[in-house]
């Protein structure tokens, strides 16, 4: 086993995640502003910079649930209950003791399992959540005179649409501490800059990557 | 007389641009902007008139289904069968909580009536056999007015000195002739000299029509300004056969059919009529307005405060004060408000009581259906609680309601404490000795109103607290001076006590909030734990 660096990071994917990043702290700024708890942003610029944010958003997504289908790269947030207990107990316990991070990145899996997990949570719980949600409430003018009691739906999923952005908020700050878990902060942030990670090779894949692959490896 | 000059200024703008301006002493060249008829051409109106009454006679030779037309108006019989509740209402029957009633009090009261010489509420003007006004809506020299106590009357040769017009104005001899040749469409001054004037005083009732409206700058009134459309009373409130729309006892408070084809809506008054039913640009953010037109009258946001232009409005009305004298044993008054042009205006009044004005206000909101249910002088009250004289209707729910700005006049007013109803009194009246305005005796005054409405009473009186809510519609401002958003979608905003709705930003601290804050806080607490540990213990796990 060698440690290499290997780009696992595509450009797109570094794309996706950085716009990503910058379109929800847009969302979460103007939609605290549409919620009443951020007076830094008028109520009428911060709505129409919501439903732009969040309708690019929703479009950024539709590329990226295209990409993850068509070069496969979904296969990385399959759960796996291999090594999450021992990576659980790490963050928990065994990093107060100073122990090595249990798991080892390989090229075809970038993600430990309890990232994996969370991943896949956000992709299937709460981005739906807060997208379903979002494209009721914009869109109330279209099915309030069809529905029964709609001020009521429209408050009940308003509230969900609230709920939802708080828990992306809540991911969001654990996302960015645990950067600063294990190395620098800097270290943890440069691969979805530059896409080169440093990663456990086998021989066999190493000299797959250097003759079949030589740009995706350094 | 400087509402005369005012008149004429407002005339001489509104005629200015056809070069239609009248000389003084002369009848104008051509009555009526692009007219097929000038009327001073009329061999008929050629001749000197010596009453009203004579003037109409003269107009019905020719048009001759006019009077019937107007004598089926609401502004002739003063009268109306409300569809929805079945109440009678109008001038003649209703109670209100400025001047109160008109029964006992008519030639004072009905100096604003379209005809002449109705001087009895408990007779229709057809019994009493009065004509029909023309030249009140149609004279459009400037000339005409109506004397302020005269059932409709308008001032003659010889005036007597003191004798006041319908506006206040210090009356001048009219020239019926003059008047006659010069009849047009109605511009804002004909319907102004009442309209304006509701309540005994400019803007007293109303709060969005007041004498500024006369000429107002685009702020005040984006439609009427001549800096704007320039658009006068009746471009709006379009007539079929002298019957006018725009009801106020029976209001479209939702329109969503829109203008129609192309003249076809004579029936109404709404802003949809014209403008649609989704009135905003097709932008982001007008997409995003017209989706709150099944909430909102477009009078919510887009009138954002009433009483605008310098001209106060009476918010709250104390009659119970009234009858104070001074110290040199006169009737005592007080002018201790200064509106924003400069004029005064009375803060009390011993004919009747206490004022307080305001300007530049913002409405109440109330969801409304279009009905208005009044407090008619059979109905009982609970004089414990505040009575109001006509009760605003509408449910979130029902789909024909929408969120509506309205004044709301403060009132105290009497009523029958024998009966608990509300009470008519005698106001008006210089020779007799029971009007309170000249006696100040409120047993006497209320008895002998109660007697001209023909209505039972006890004998006993008190004063009640009252509301009276009248919608705003009128001066609405250009579009940029709009209510802004956050003036609703705030915590304590102007929707504040609206149910019925759900608006994002009014209640930051709902469920959702607190439990959504509560969970990031949660987050953040554990992250600062697990910090704290690692800086503890010295230890940063190797987590590549």
């Amino acid at each position: 086993m060698t440690e290499r660096f290997v780009k696992i990071y595509p450009r797109f994917e570094r794309f996706w995640h950085w716009t990503q990043m910058a379109l929800i702290f847009v969302l979460m700024f103007t939609g605290l502003a549409v919620t009443g708890l951020n007076g830094l942003m008028p109520f009428g610029p911060a709505v129409m910079l919501h439903i732009v944010a969040a309708l690019a958003l929703i479009v950024l997504w539709v590329f990226a649930i295209f990409w993850h289908i068509t070069t496969g790269t979904w296969v990385h947030y399959v759960p796996t209950t291999k090594g999450l207990f021992k990576v659980a107990r790490f963050y928990a316990w065994g990093i107060f003791k100073g122990e090595k991070h249990p798991y080892r990145k390989a090229y075809w899996r970038k993600h430990n399992p309890l990232q994996a997990l969370t991943y896949l949570a956000l992709k299937l719980v709460l981005f739906p959540a807060i997208w379903v949600t979002g494209v009721i409430y914009l869109t109330y003018n279209f099915w309030d005179s069809s529905v029964p009691n709609a001020t009521l739906w429209l408050t009940i999923v308003a509230n969900l649409h609230l709920l939802a952005g708080f828990a992306i908020a809540a991911f969001v700050l654990a996302h960015v501490y645990l950067l600063t878990v294990g190395g620098s902060f800097r270290a943890h942030v440069r691969p979805m800059v530059t896409g080169f990670d440093k990663v456990d090779l086998t021989p066999e894949e190493e000299s797959y990557l250097e003759q079949d692959e030589p740009v995706r490896i350094r | 007389m400087p509402t005369r000059v005012l008149t004429a200024v407002a005339v001489s703008l509104l005629l200015g641009a056809s070069g239609a301006l009248s000389q003084e002493g002369s009848a104008p060249v051509i009555s009526g902007e692009g007219s097929t008829a000038d009327h001073s051409k009329f061999k008929i109106l050629q001749k000197e008139f010596t009453s009203g009454p004579e003037v109409t006679e003269a107009c019905v030779s020719c048009h001759t289904e006019a009077d019937d037309q107007v004598m089926h108006s609401i502004h002739f019989t003063w009268e109306f069968e409300h569809p929805g509740t079945g109440q009678l209402l109008g001038k003649r029957n209703v109670i209100n909580a400025f001047c109160g009633n008109v029964a006992g009090n008519e030639p004072r009261c009905t100096s604003c009536h379209a005809g002449y010489g109705w001087d009895d509420m408990s007779q229709t003007p057809q019994q009493e056999a009065v004509t029909p006004d023309c030249l009140v809506c149609h004279d459009r020299s400037g000339e005409y007015t109506k004397t302020a106590t005269g059932a409709g009357m308008p001032p003659l040769d010889p005036v007597k000195p003191g004798t006041k017009t319908i506006t206040g104005a210090e009356a001048w001899p009219v020239d019926l002739s003059k008047a006659a040749q010069s009849v047009g469409m109605p511009g804002r001054e004909n319907c102004g000299q009442c309209h304006f004037y509701g309540g005994g005083g400019d803007n007293v009732k109303h709060g969005d029509l007041s004498s500024v409206l006369f000429n107002p700058s685009r702020d005040v009134d984006v439609h009427m300004s001549p800096e704007g459309a320039n658009m006068v009373c009746s471009d709006c409130h379009v007539s079929d056969q002298h019957s006018w729309a725009g009801s106020r006892y029976d209001v479209m408070a939702a329109d969503t059919k829109g203008p129609g084809m192309p003249h076809e809506r004579r029936d109404v008054a709404t802003c949809q009529s014209c403008h649609g039913t989704a009135p905003h640009p097709a932008t982001l953010k007008g997409v995003k307005l017209n989706d709150h037109t099944d909430k909102l009258a477009c009078q919510t946001c887009h009138i954002p405060e009433f009483a605008r232009g310098g001209v106060a409005t009476k918010m709250e009305w104390d009659w119970s004060t009234a009858g104070k004298m001074g110290e040199d044993g006169k009737p005592l008054s007080v002018e201790d408000y200064t509106q924003g042009d400069g004029k005064h205006r009375h803060t009390y009044l011993a004919t009747k009581g206490d004022f307080v004005w305001e300007e530049n206000v913002a409405p109440i909101y109330e969801w409304f259906n279009g009905q208005v249910e009044y407090t008619l002088g059979d109905e009982t009250i609970d004089p414990s609680k505040v009575v109001e004289v006509n009760r605003i209707t509408g449910d979130p729910g029902d789909g024909g309601s929408r969120i509506w700005p309205f004044k709301r006049l403060d009132g105290r007013q009497a009523y029958d404490a024998g009966l608990n109803r509300l009470a008519y009194s005698h106001v008006w009246g210089p020779t007799t000795d029971s009007a309170f305005w000249t006696n100040f005796d409120w047993s006497k005054a209320i008895e002998a109103g109660m007697k001209a409405a023909g209505a039972e009473y006890s004998g006993e009186y008190g004063f009640v607290d009252t509301h009276m809510s009248w919608p705003i519609t009128h001066m609405v401002a250009p579009a940029e001076e709009a209510l802004d958003c956050a003036e609703c979608h705030a915590a304590d905003g102007r929707m504040a006590g609206i149910d019925g709705v759900y608006m994002p930003g009014r209640a930051p601290f709902s469920m959702a909030g607190v439990l959504g804050l509560a969970l990031v806080a949660a987050t953040a607490l554990a992250l600062g734990i697990h910090a704290l540990g690692r800086i503890f213990t010295g230890k940063n796990g190797d987590a590549s």
